[in-house]
């Protein structure tokens, strides 16, 4: 049924180019032939393309985004499960309170979690180390992974853990049988956000990084502040294609809509 | 000694009493059912028996055996869920075996008691299909399966039919007995449901408010209610407030709003009690002659007979009369109201009109 | 049994403790020290922090300049986000992925990626400009880049996907026999749309706009970008303070004086919301 109108149909048009229009200039300038950000681009070339390979810089900081993505994202799903499934499946006091510790890094702005971590890491001369970089990344995706798995925790059907158990299923049976093959959908899609999230993350990042640990965003933002050339634009690109791909598989797997809200049904 | 006692149960949720100390006990083979309305506590009773729920006292023996210590997943009794909670992510044949993995029966003789456990409840052509594909009927005799391939001691069903649409959930009742039957399974289902209690069980036990009301037969039951709550919960009566005024070993005599009757042998004192007279009791006569005079104020046709509402100088009466082809008595008609004395029952005053 | 969810949430709750309580208390007391520029942090205990900045007009005008840009990013995002989700919502179900796609997935591309996407369209000689001067438009360049205004624009993209998203969850949870019933009783396409359709948008409307708010206020990437040195933002102060000047306590002191006064809105916001929807909204 589509009930919209012309004047609806023209909205929407307008408002999925002002959505794509940053991006898609992203992606024309970085296949400039030229030295200089030029859209649209005056010919296709694949040179700022080559140039990525021309900087190490780029490349170890794509590097340690990835492995920094990669194990924030699965401490912050190996912490969140069992906190979803405490606050998810019994009733008990401080169960409110609980869970507005475990979501209170959406509350607070970015910018004052970034010079907590800075102050905390400094002082005990763990700033700038992967493990630093990695329990803060992990407390900051926390909030995205337990939602996602708490939605999962709450609509599950209590009765089929019960009827496990009653057919003779121990605890952690239970839960590798029976619990977590039913909130898989919503771990996987967790831990792809919480990704993503990790990976694209700049303003914490940017206090607690020392120039070994830089990350990709870090590298992208220090390079703009202090030239304009299409490198940044092609290495952009990358970054674009990797999360189209990803978007594209978590909404066939999950539904990005479902990702995003962290409710909701899709059939 | 029964095969499971439950002797003084009680569960107490902070103030509330959920079950209040119940007692009563099941033969091994039998059927039972816990019939109340919802909230009489006895989903309450079947967490309890099942170790879901602790009791706040009592005991719960099967077998000889106290299950207080027994966690439920060491308790072997075979559950079906209202919900019929099955694992969505298994086809069936994998849902059928998860109790006997669990188990560590050996990969031959598991495959072999799936492959009959899905033959007793007729499921062997869809073994490999995932439970979602379903009708309800075909979950609930998946569940069924699940429940009875781990040849559980007890059968345990909660409402198993009550997610069922009215005409599946007759033939159910009658299938469900079968496999009982086969299974030879010693069974207590939960239902608020007193077609369904009186269809299947051996025996009913009816519950209300946590507490007892009886335990009988299902002719039993509807025949010789114990009190006003079991004689209007089960099947629909005629009830009024009377005066037993005397008694003897030839019957007894009541007085109701007025009208004096005459009753059974009566097992109370004389004193102030209830009457209850089944609509299909009721025969109707002449205006003047039977017992009471009465006008007929509604008139529902239900295909294998007819719901009379007569209002009496008692108060308003059901009155059901087996649709003959002929046509019915039309609203407005005065009418005289009949009933032999044997069909009449006599119980403790209640709270009866 | 009673201790179960606590072990359960043990290993997070540590983490938590440690990493994110802890490290927020040292900051506040951090804002409370004083700073020196060749003996570093010096453990003091006094409001001089809090002092300095309440009584400097320069960072009154970043503060202010700070939650106007917020205010006016939540204000168009609510004009466009309500319809957009209103759209969404009627869309048949193929295109509607489509444009859930288009409107939604920008969330999963870095900002720093959109911002460089708008950096280039709002630039003196940028796309937008020369298009402009090549039509004949305009004879020469309109300055965007380092206004607020390109600012509030790039934020609009940046955060309007939460505004669509929370308002089309509140309209998935309405039921759509609402407007038919509506309609039954004879009310015109606009009376349904402000009647019907609009109050159970609303409690997404207020969440969506709280949280792009919240946001917009401690926003970095973009105006970092947008705004270089010349239209500074609070958090854009914060990182000036800690990486450059050195100054962690002044630093510290702004950054709690930001928690503060979004902390303020929020609750201002949820007792207003409160207040006047009352318990029609769940």
């Amino acid at each position: 049924m589509n009930r919209n109108g012309a004047f609806s149909k023209a909205f929407n048009i307008l408002f999925c180019a002002f959505m794509l229009a940053p991006i898609v200039v992203v992606l024309g300038v970085s296949f400039t032939p030229e030295g200089f950000l030029e859209f649209p681009p005056s010919g296709i070339s694949l040179r700022w393309y080559e140039a990525i390979l021309d900087n190490p810089d780029f490349i170890q900081a794509a590097w340690i985004s990835l492995q920094l993505a990669f194990a924030a994202a699965t401490v912050a799903t190996l912490l969140a499960i069992p906190a979803a499934l405490a606050i998810g499946q019994s009733r008990f006091r401080g169960r409110d309170a609980l869970q507005a510790i475990f979501l209170s890094p959406l509350m607070v702005p970015t910018v004052v979690l970034g010079i907590a971590f800075l102050r905390f890491l400094s002082l005990f001369g763990l700033n700038g180390t992967f493990a630093g970089l990695t329990a803060c990344h992990a407390i900051i995706i926390t909030p995205f992974i337990l939602r996602l798995v708490l939605a999962a925790v709450t609509g599950l059907d209590m009765s089929a853990a019960r009827a496990a158990e009653s057919l003779g299923a121990g605890r952690w049976t239970v839960f590798r049988r029976i619990t977590l093959p039913a909130i898989l959908p919503g771990v996987v899609g967790g831990w792809v956000l919480a990704f993503i999230t990790s990976f694209d993350e700049l303003t914490v990042t940017v206090f607690i990084v020392n120039p070994s640990t830089t990350t990709l965003p870090v590298r992208m933002f220090s390079h703009i502040t202090q030239t304009t050339d299409p490198l940044v634009a092609s290495v952009s690109s990358v970054t674009v294609i990797f999360s189209l791909a990803l978007m594209i598989l978590v909404d066939r797997l999950y539904g990005l809509d479902r990702l995003l809200i962290g409710e909701g049904k899709k059939a | 000694m029964a095969f499971l006692t439950l002797d003084g149960l009680t569960k107490r949720y902070g103030e509330v009493t959920a079950v209040d100390s119940l007692s009563c006990s099941v033969e091994k083979g039998e059927f039972v059912s816990l019939l109340g309305p919802s909230g009489c506590g006895k989903t309450t009773t079947l967490q309890m028996i099942a170790g879901f729920e602790q009791p706040s006292a009592g005991h719960i023996r099967l077998g000889g055996r106290d299950l207080a210590a027994i966690p439920a997943r060491e308790r072997g009794l075979g559950i079906v869920f209202q919900s019929y909670a099955l694992f969505l992510h298994m086809t069936v044949r994998e849902n059928v075996a998860f109790g006997l993995e669990m188990r560590k029966v050996a990969k031959k003789e598991l495959k072999a008691r799936v492959e009959r456990a899905l033959e007793l409840v007729h499921l062997g052509a869809l073994a490999d299909r995932y439970p979602r594909a379903m009708s309800g009927g075909q979950r609930q005799r998946v569940a069924l399966a699940r429940a009875l391939v781990i040849e559980p001691e007890l059968l345990l069903l909660d409402e198993p039919l009550s997610n069922l649409d009215a005409k599946l959930r007759e033939e159910m009742q009658l299938e469900l007995r079968r496999i009982q039957r086969e299974a030879g399974v010693t069974t207590l289902m939960v239902t608020h449901d007193q077609s369904e209690a009186l269809a299947m069980s051996d025996r009913v036990v009816v519950m209300d408010g946590g507490q007892l009301q009886q335990v009988d037969s299902p002719f039993n039951v509807y025949e010789t209610p114990r009190c006003s709550f079991v004689s209007t919960f089960l099947g629909k009566s005629n009830n009024f407030a009377a005066m037993l005024e005397s008694r003897d070993a030839t019957g007894s005599v009541l007085a109701c709003n007025g009208v004096t009757l005459r009753g059974p042998v009566a097992h109370l004192r004389p004193g102030p009690a209830e009457i209850a007279i089944r609509p299909e009791r009721i025969r109707l006569a002449a205006p003047g002659e039977g017992l009471l005079r009465g006008t007929v104020q509604e008139r529902v046709f239900l295909g294998a007979q007819w719901m009379l509402a007569i209002d009496t100088p008692l108060g308003g009466f059901l009155v059901a009369r087996p649709n003959s082809g002929a046509q019915e008595v039309e609203i407005g008609a005065e009418v005289g109201l009949d009933w032999s004395p044997a069909d009449m029952r006599i119980l403790p005053a209640g709270e009866a009109a | 049994m009673t201790s179960r969810p606590w072990l359960l949430s043990g290993p997070a709750l540590t983490l938590f403790g440690v990493l994110l309580l802890v490290p927020l208390a040292m900051t506040f007391v951090l804002s409370f020290n004083s700073f020196d520029f060749y003996e570093g942090i010096i453990p003091t205990a006094s409001f001089a922090n809090y002092a300095e900045v309440l009584g400097d007009g320069y960072f009154w005008e970043i503060f202010g300049r700070t939650f106007a840009i917020a205010a006016a990013t939540t204000a168009i995002c609510a004009l466009i986000g309500v319809p957009q989700a209103l759209i969404l919502y009627r869309l048949s179900p193929a295109w509607r992925s489509l444009v859930v796609l288009i409107v939604i997935g920008p969330l999963l591309i870095s900002v720093v990626v959109r911002t460089l996407g708008w950096a280039i369209l709002l630039g003196n000689r940028g796309v937008i400009n020369t298009a402009l001067m090549d039509w004949g438009l305009i004879e020469r360049p309109f300055r965007m880049m380092y206004t607020s205004g390109g600012i509030v624009l790039a934020l609009v993209h940046v955060f309007v996907p939460f505004m669509v998203l929370a308002v089309w969850a509140a309209l998935q949870r309405k039921d759509p026999a609402t407007e038919a019933a509506a309609e039954s009783l004879g009310a015109s396409s606009f009376t349904i749309f402000r009647r019907i359709v609009l109050p159970q948008a609303m409690p997404g409307i207020l969440s969506g706009s709280l949280i792009v708010f919240s946001m917009a206020a401690s926003a970095f990437a973009t105006p970092a970008i947008l705004g270089g040195r010349r239209v500074k933002v609070v958090a854009t102060t914060v990182y000036d303070e800690f990486l450059n000047t050195l100054n962690w306590p002044l630093g510290a002191a702004i950054a709690m004086l930001l928690l503060i006064s979004v902390m303020a809105v929020m609750l201002a916001w949820n007792r207003l919301v409160e207040r006047r929807f009352g318990e029609g909204l769940q």
